[in-house]
């Protein structure tokens, strides 16, 4: 579009002053892990020191929740890879009565607010099944609202590359097995591991579904985070671990984002300056 | 040995894959099975319990659950001024924090799919989507600490002679605008990419000037798009309780419930419907307003 050069210039002002809000925050949470004034949070810190990062690392509790986050997040990212996985190839690959709905069935784990989810989940598990709330009532939350992501993913690549490859393989002889092995899942192999790293960083700082789902002996990070922002003596460890936490989830979604946008890239082949965003973006 | 157990099992397989070959319905029936049973059973079927128990009430002596239908739960949400002023609360911080989001978000977009350069597209897209994904708590609590009374905001704002806002409803306004924000970027751009230049370029030499051309062909293409965005930022502020308990002493829906559901799950469950019933209102009118394409 043609604008002014002054025009251009407010934009450009105003896209610097977005991204200003958006970082600045997050870059604070690092300059505090640093905090070299001890238990206040006086802004400037009098000074930096690096020995925050010792005592996080030998708080029992939050390593024991760094664990717990971990088993949790490489759990429910297992469950949410099949089960996403084989929603989408039934969508991209087959026709069949109430196919729009999957997406909708997919979707609203997430698109309900999560306090709904929790709320829903917790009542489900302790009044109908008597499951005690612990780990494994964690992993099944965090599962439920995971799918979305690998679903959405594995969908978009299915779309884009066609089926007459399949259809090829199937009439030069190979069964069900051999084309999915050969064919397909070589195919969808970079849209796998995107969906996955994303339902991992999804997983991992997830706290209002995990507030409802998990026991009472247990804590995910968040939860760790949560409990004890709250003690003025804990808050320089929690400002180490709120920075570990940001780092844990900011890798694997930018892994996610090359991934998916390179495939597409290879995949389209087309020209367009369209940059990938439906694949990894909102749910 | 080893060679003929690896050569059966083929067989078996193959005798397995044969079964589902020209067999259509077989394949999308066991494709569907898992997915659909979790989310169906698992899901819809929790949600449908919330809804029961939402009926259900707890007896005020012994303090047990009594299943059985009574609409006691929903007459003290609505009689209630507190659960009232609670739900308007919600809602007008919801509606607030959307609206913000509108009006920083659409520059943003628009300067990604419409002027930045392909590099730069490309560059703006990872710097959004990196913070959309990672650490919500940890974003809450960086502006718990911005915010407070020695922190970064007052620190900035002290030699204009001002204050900030500290916390309070303002707060929690503010830092759910900065959460959800990515939410509207991200649907906004992919909107106004959409948009084929060569309508601006049309509607550029036919003599409409620049601000003409963004109200009669930019804004109009570009709503849905806007409305997709909104569902994420009101979805998300109606459910949130985490944010209002640590920058602000007010209740929100979500506070509520987290308070009742150890000791009045009915109640609880009633107070989640709430959120439920107003997010399906709002996604019915977004539908209308065919924000579907655009999500």
């Amino acid at each position: 579009m043609r604008l002014s050069k002054g025009a251009t210039w407010l934009l450009r002002f105003g896209v610097g002053l977005g991204l200003a809000f958006i970082y600045i925050p997050l870059l604070v949470v690092g300059i505090y892990a640093f905090n070299g004034s001890g238990t206040t949070q006086k802004w400037p810190p009098s000074g930096l020191t690096t020995k925050w990062f010792g005592e996080a690392l030998e708080n029992d509790a939050a390593r024991e929740a760094f664990v717990t986050s971990l088993k949790a997040g490489l759990a429910a990212t297992a469950i949410a890879l099949l089960l996403g996985t084989l929603a989408a190839l039934a969508v991209a690959r087959h026709r069949f009565f109430g196919r729009e709905t999957i997406s909708f069935l997919v979707v609203l784990p997430i698109a309900l607010p999560g306090i709904v989810t929790g709320v829903a989940l917790s009542n489900t598990f302790t009044q109908v099944f008597g499951v005690s709330l612990g780990l494994f009532t964690v992993i099944v939350g965090h599962a439920t609202f995971c799918i979305v992501v690998v679903y959405n993913n594995v969908v978009a690549r299915l779309r884009r590359t066609s089926a007459s490859f399949e259809e090829a393989s199937a009439d030069l002889g190979a069964h069900t097995w051999q084309t999915f092995r050969h064919i397909t899942l070589p195919n969808m192999r970079t849209a796998l591991a995107a969906g996955a790293l994303l339902a991992f960083a999804l997983s991992f700082d997830e706290i209002i579904v995990t507030t409802f789902t998990i026991g009472a002996g247990e804590e995910t990070l968040p939860i760790w985070i949560f409990r004890n922002l709250f003690r003025p003596s804990q808050l320089p460890i929690v400002n180490v671990v709120a920075l570990l936490v940001i780092l844990i989830s900011i890798v694997p979604v930018y892994l996610a984002h090359r991934l998916s946008r390179e495939e597409g890239a290879s995949v389209a082949g087309k020209g367009g300056r369209g940059v990938e965003v439906e694949a990894t973006a909102v749910p | 040995m080893a060679a003929e157990a690896v050569v059966r099992r083929g067989s078996a397989g193959r005798r397995l894959a044969g079964l589902f070959q020209g067999r259509p319905r077989l394949q999308v029936g066991t494709l569907l099975a898992g997915p659909v049973g979790w989310l169906v059973i698992g899901y819809l079927g929790s949600l449908a319990v919330l809804l029961i128990t939402a009926f259900w009430s707890v007896d005020a002596l012994s303090g047990e659950v009594v299943q059985g239908f009574s609409l006691d739960n929903f007459e003290t949400l609505v009689q209630e001024p507190v659960y009232r002023d609670v739900v308007g609360r919600t809602v007008g911080v919801a509606a607030a924090v959307t609206i913000t989001d509108a009006l920083l978000a659409f520059p943003i977009a628009f300067y990604m799919a419409k002027v930045a350069s392909r590099r730069t597209t490309a560059i703006l897209v990872v710097a959004i989507l990196l913070p959309l994904w990672s650490s919500y708590l940890v974003k809450v609590l960086a502006w718990r600490t911005m915010l407070s009374n020695e922190g970064i905001v007052n620190w900035a704002l002290e030699p204009f002679g001002l204050h900030g806002p500290g916390y309070g409803i303002v707060a929690v306004w503010l830092v759910m605008s900065y959460l959800w924000l990515p939410y509207m970027i991200l649907p906004i751009y992919a909107g106004l990419e959409r948009i084929p230049n060569s309508l601006i370029s049309a509607s550029e030499d036919l003599g409409a000037h620049p601000f003409t051309t963004f109200r009669r062909v930019i804004l109009p293409l570009s709503f849905p798009a806007v409305v997709a965005g909104s569902i994420f930022t009101f979805s998300l502020t109606l459910g949130d309780y985490i944010t209002p308990r640590l920058v602000s002493n007010d209740q929100f829906i979500g506070n509520v419930i987290f308070n009742n559901i150890t000791n009045n799950q009915p109640f609880a469950a009633a107070l989640a419907v709430v959120p439920i019933v107003v997010m399906i209102a709002y996604l019915l009118v977004a539908r209308k307003l065919g924000a579907f394409e655009h999500v």
